[in-house]
């Protein structure tokens, strides 16, 4: 019974999100497709990262990494493509091939060596590989350092679909979104999701009956990295931009409270907790009200920052908390 | 039921409430600036021009009442991107002005000239948008960020300076600044420092080879709160003695009051200062001290012309903003009186302007400010203006 | 070669290093102690410094102003760890890691509505703002000699209190075997709250430190929180002896490299292309030496006795 409420929310907000751009239509007003774009891209991100933090409790604190990843295969083709008239570097198909490979050789190197470590030093060795990487895009000249690129044409997927019309744009999201979330269902749900999960909470246990944890967190790891990198790629095409601080450390954290802020180990609470993230930003800061010549939404960060603690200490799936009905817990 | 309610508010609050629809007799202007974090001074600065500039103008432009929203980038690219989103597809802005960095500029600006509404820089100056990717919606009410050093150069050349010893951050605009003197300065470099951005803040292993490289004088770029820190430890470094220092945007009438008496004398180029001598400047400088208490600063200036600049397009086309095309002539006309005397737009649609140099020194109330000592360029011109192909 | 400038260089990283020290060591006591991860310590350091302009535009005297600064951040510490940390010592990384996140975005804030947002400076007392020959021909500031000067005074105090006091043992213990001291009874609550308070008070005297030439403003403490992270972590956590090596060898690695590298590249490639490689190298020096120690040595360079689980 109990799981059923659960569903129909769930349901209900899917339904929503399937609407948004007649929604925004009938407002009026397309700025909120552009938006609940922007929040599924980084939601499919944090479901990526919830298979590392969620399931395996790999505290990883440079996923941002990856998005930058992508959206720099995006950018650099469409540089070459406008800059020296290198057509084929802006063929859809191209770039996110490049982009799925890059990630994935990119994961597969930083995991290969972080997952020797445990703890604060895995969450500081991740970090310091996004750290690399940030400072990479900083200093390559070629591509505008920390100005970043402006890209002049999207992706050109052959007349499949046009990324330059929003809607479409939306709906390939839309449908992404809903991709990753069945792939993390059914991933969560195998064999391979059950000893991901068993090295969370028992890493000797898993060994003794024959698991390398070693080869699964691995493949947890890469398989991450490569959404995180599709999720760049359509940021790219989203925001017709690149730069280095997509990469930076602070982003990774926005991620992470994201999960947190959604529920841990919940299927949908990155969902959630990116709505939730990115909204609060927006109505917070937007508070039209003065307090002594100061306005309270200049200063919204006094308010996020304690009820941040306070989702932490007393909140402890976040939104999950909130919802009726049991979420999927493990 | 309650917790129900909770999380169907957070699915509402996505489509937001709809937009009345643009109320015709309106000019509306978003301002995007940086007014959280420890970069939000400068947001201020320029905020309180801009309000100036609205009560100068009694509130209105011809005859229409003026309307300007605010939005904070919060010094990163991506949060100024959708400020500007919501701006133009949002609040329907006619006009988005404002922008401090570069950085955030760059992916701001396709959201508002390829929805049709014009962006105004107040600020940043990045060569792309000056030269090849110049656009006829894009105007600025600042200069082209080689310019400044430009001048500088030339100043070292008078001044004899045989020997050159340059540090600046390494970012775009770090790189600008040192492509600019190094265009105009004929003698030697004799080292580079591009030092790290925006973490570094300690310079003593720069300064350490600054010393040991005994130039005839040192070249620094480090705007907002890195000059303040910079001019900090060049003054415990002992080298004024030895190397006289050369700035460009480093001391600016925000951090005049921290660090005045270390800056005293200082020598530094720039398009305009607070006692340049027209009656607008003058009008400007005098009733924005009366009204804040301390000098606007250079970013308060250009936020102010930029104001004025809009104003005089609104003035021209009679209030009348469905006519773009003739909006963006009334624009690059700019028949208005600016701060720094009379304005003219470049092909590239970046001012071209004086400039000059100007020092350090303390006003009749014990206050510190800058005067002007000479001037360096007339009608100066920036070289990324025949990269861009309009006319 | 020029070995004066090289000599320079060396005091210029142990003056980075020994202030990174003083930040580390109060973050690696917290963390092999209590095991929490306190991401809010730079806010401390940013109040360290802010007191102490305060204080001195009061009383007119930095050395005053110095003295007035350590029990307050103390007591700010105290204050900090009794309404919010205490309750997550029990609770995983990821929730400390965020709480103490939301605290950076409230000290920030709530920093910038006393202050405002321009920062604040400190100005020096005279005989602090001179500078001395200690190596011929080459002035030094005095007040960098003073920070290397105070910042080895407390590492040997440091040891001292580690080595030879009733609570340095109990922080030993604590490092490697938490639930040790519970069970010698002693008040652990009290104990947790006490080198909390230090770690603060450190971290204070490191702002305090670095305020007269860094500038005192918001965020000064997550830039150089990172270092210190990244100082913690090569040196091992709950590790004193780790955090202070690791803090030079981070401070002199910063500062020599960032000066010679430009020089070492031009070897190599083209001289524009040095020059602005090297600061994005010199950037990534310390997390690729953070990720080859970590690579090699998954525990850090010296991790506590019987932490090898």
């Amino acid at each position: 019974m109990t799981l059923s409420i659960r569903f129909f929310i769930n349901a209900a907000l899917l339904i929503i999100l399937a609407l948004v751009p007649f929604l925004t239509d009938w407002a009026g007003d397309s700025f909120y497709t552009g938006l609940v774009s922007r929040i599924l891209i980084l939601a499919i991100a944090a479901l990526s990262l919830n298979l590392l933090i969620g399931y395996g409790g790999m505290v990883s604190f440079g996923h941002a990494a990856y998005i930058g990843v992508g959206a720099y295969v995006v950018g650099i083709g469409a540089f070459h493509a406008f800059e020296d008239g290198i057509d084929w570097m802006l063929n859809g198909y191209f770039q996110l091939f490049t982009t799925l490979a890059v990630s994935a050789v990119i994961a597969l190197i930083i995991g290969a060596i972080s997952l020797r470590t445990r703890g604060v030093y895995f969450i500081m060795i991740t970090m310091a590989f996004s750290q690399m990487l940030y400072f990479t895009a900083v200093g390559v000249e070629t591509y505008g350092a920390d100005d970043g690129l402006t890209i002049y044409s999207r992706s050109d997927m052959m007349g499949l679909i046009d990324l330059n019309d929003e809607k479409s744009l939306y709906y390939l999201i839309f449908v992404s979104l809903l991709a990753v979330l069945y792939l993390m269902h059914r991933l969560v749900g195998s064999q391979f999701g059950n000893v991901i999960r068993g090295t969370k909470s028992n890493e000797a246990r898993m060994r003794a009956i024959g698991y390398s944890p070693y080869k699964y967190r691995l493949t947890a790891f890469v398989i991450a990295g490569i959404i995180a990198g599709y999720a760049g790629f359509l940021m790219a095409n989203l925001s017709d931009f690149v730069s280095p601080d997509m990469m930076h450390w602070t982003r990774s954290g926005d991620l992470i409270i994201m999960i947190v802020l959604g529920g841990i180990a919940n299927l949908f609470g990155p969902l959630y907790g990116a709505v939730v993230f990115l909204m609060l930003g927006e109505l917070l800061s937007s508070i039209p009200l003065t307090i002594g010549g100061l306005s309270v939404g200049e200063y919204w960060q006094l308010i996020f920052g304690p009820l941040l603690i306070f989702i932490v200490l007393y909140a402890r799936n976040g939104i999950d908390s909130f919802l009726p009905g049991k979420g999927r817990r493990t | 039921m309650n917790r129900k309610l909770i999380s169907l508010v957070s699915a509402v609050a996505l489509l937001g409430v709809p937009v009345m629809a643009n109320a015709a007799d309106n000019v509306k202007i978003g301002f995007v600036t940086t007014l959280s974090t420890g970069a939000g001074a400068i947001g201020k600065d320029m905020r309180e021009a801009v309000d100036l500039a609205v009560e100068h103008l009694g509130g209105k432009m011809a005859g229409k009442p003026v309307e300007i929203i605010y939005e904070d980038d919060e010094f990163k690219p991506e949060i100024g991107k959708q400020k500007t989103d919501k701006l133009v597809k949002k609040d329907k802005v006619d006009f988005v002005a404002g922008f401090i960095w570069s950085h955030v500029l760059m992916a701001s600006y396709k959201s508002a000239v390829d929805n049709g509404t014009f962006l105004i820089s107040s600020n940043a100056g990045p060569s792309a948008l000056a030269g090849k990717l110049c656009n006829e919606d894009f105007f600025s009410t600042s200069w082209q960020n080689d310019q400044t050093p430009m001048a500088m150069g030339e100043v070292l050349n008078q001044r004899g300076i045989k020997k050159l010893y340059i540090m600046a951050p390494n970012y775009a605009a770090g790189k600008n600044m040192v492509t600019g003197v190094e265009r105009t300065f004929k003698g030697e470099i004799v080292g580079k420092d591009m030092t790290k951005f925006p973490d570094q803040l300690d310079f003593s292993a720069e300064l350490a080879k600054v010393r040991a490289a005994k130039p005839d004088a040192l070249f620094v770029f480090y705007p907002g709160k890195h000059g303040a820190q910079f001019m900090t430890q060049y003054a415990q470094a002992d080298l004024a003695s030895t190397v006289p220092l050369y700035t460009t945007f480093t001391i600016d009438s925000i951090s005049l009051p921290r660090i005045g008496e270390q800056a005293e004398g200082s020598l530094m180029t720039m398009f305009w200062s607070p006692d340049l001598d027209n009656p607008t400047n003058k009008k400007f400088v005098a009733d924005f001290k009366a009204k804040y208490g301390h000098y606007p600063s250079h970013y308060a200036a250009q936020s102010y012309d930029s104001i004025m600049l809009i104003d005089s397009a609104v003035e021209k086309v009679k209030g009348d903003l469905s006519n773009h095309d003739a909006v963006r002539a009334a624009l690059k006309e700019a028949d208005f009186k600016s701060i720094r005397g009379d304005f003219k737009f470049g092909n590239n649609h970046v001012p071209i302007q004086n400039f000059y140099l100007r020092q350090v020194v303390k006003d009749a109330d014990g206050q510190y400010t800058t005067k002007i000592v000479s001037t360096v360029y007339e009608n100066h011109q920036d070289p990324y203006a025949q990269e861009c192909k309009m006319k | 070669m020029n070995w004066l400038l090289l000599l320079e260089q060396v005091l210029n990283g142990f003056q980075l290093g020994l202030l990174l020290f003083l930040l580390a060591a109060g973050l690696t006591l917290v963390f092999g102690i209590m095991d929490m991860v306190n991401l809010a310590h730079g806010s401390l350091y940013m109040m360290g410094a802010y007191f102490c302009a305060t204080f001195t535009n009061w009383t007119g005297s930095f050395l005053i102003a110095a003295i007035l600064t350590l029990p307050a951040v103390f007591l700010v510490g105290v204050v900090v760890e009794i309404v919010a940390l205490r309750n997550l010592y029990a609770r995983d990384h990821l929730d400390q890691v965020l709480a103490t996140f939301g605290l950076i975005l409230f000290f920030n804030e709530l920093t910038r509505l006393i202050w405002g947002p321009i920062g604040l400076s400190i100005p020096l007392p005279e005989f602090l703002s001179t500078t001395v020959e200690i190596i011929p021909g080459v002035p030094y500031p005095t007040f960098r000699l003073a920070i290397i000067l105070v910042g080895f005074l407390v590492a040997a105090l440091l040891y001292f209190i580690v080595s030879r006091t009733r609570l340095g043992m109990l922080v030993r213990a604590g490092a490697s075997n938490r639930d040790m001291i519970g069970a010698l009874g002693i008040n652990i609550r009290l104990l947790f709250t006490l080198v909390f308070g230090l770690g603060a008070a450190l971290a204070g005297l490191a702002g305090l430190m670095a305020g007269p030439i860094l500038s005192v403003e918001i965020g000064m403490g997550e830039s150089i929180l990172i270092l210190t992270l990244v100082v913690i972590v090569i040196g091992g956590i709950g590790s004193i002896k780790g955090a202070f090596i690791a803090a030079i060898i981070i401070g002199l690695i910063d500062t020599v490299g960032r000066s010679f590298l430009p020089e070492i590249l031009k070897l190599f490639i083209a001289e524009d292309s040095a020059a602005t490689a090297a600061p994005a190298i010199s950037s990534m020096m310390i997390y690729l030496l953070m990720a080859l120690v970590l690579a090699i040595k998954p525990q850090g360079l010296f991790p506590p006795k019987g932490v090898g689980r």
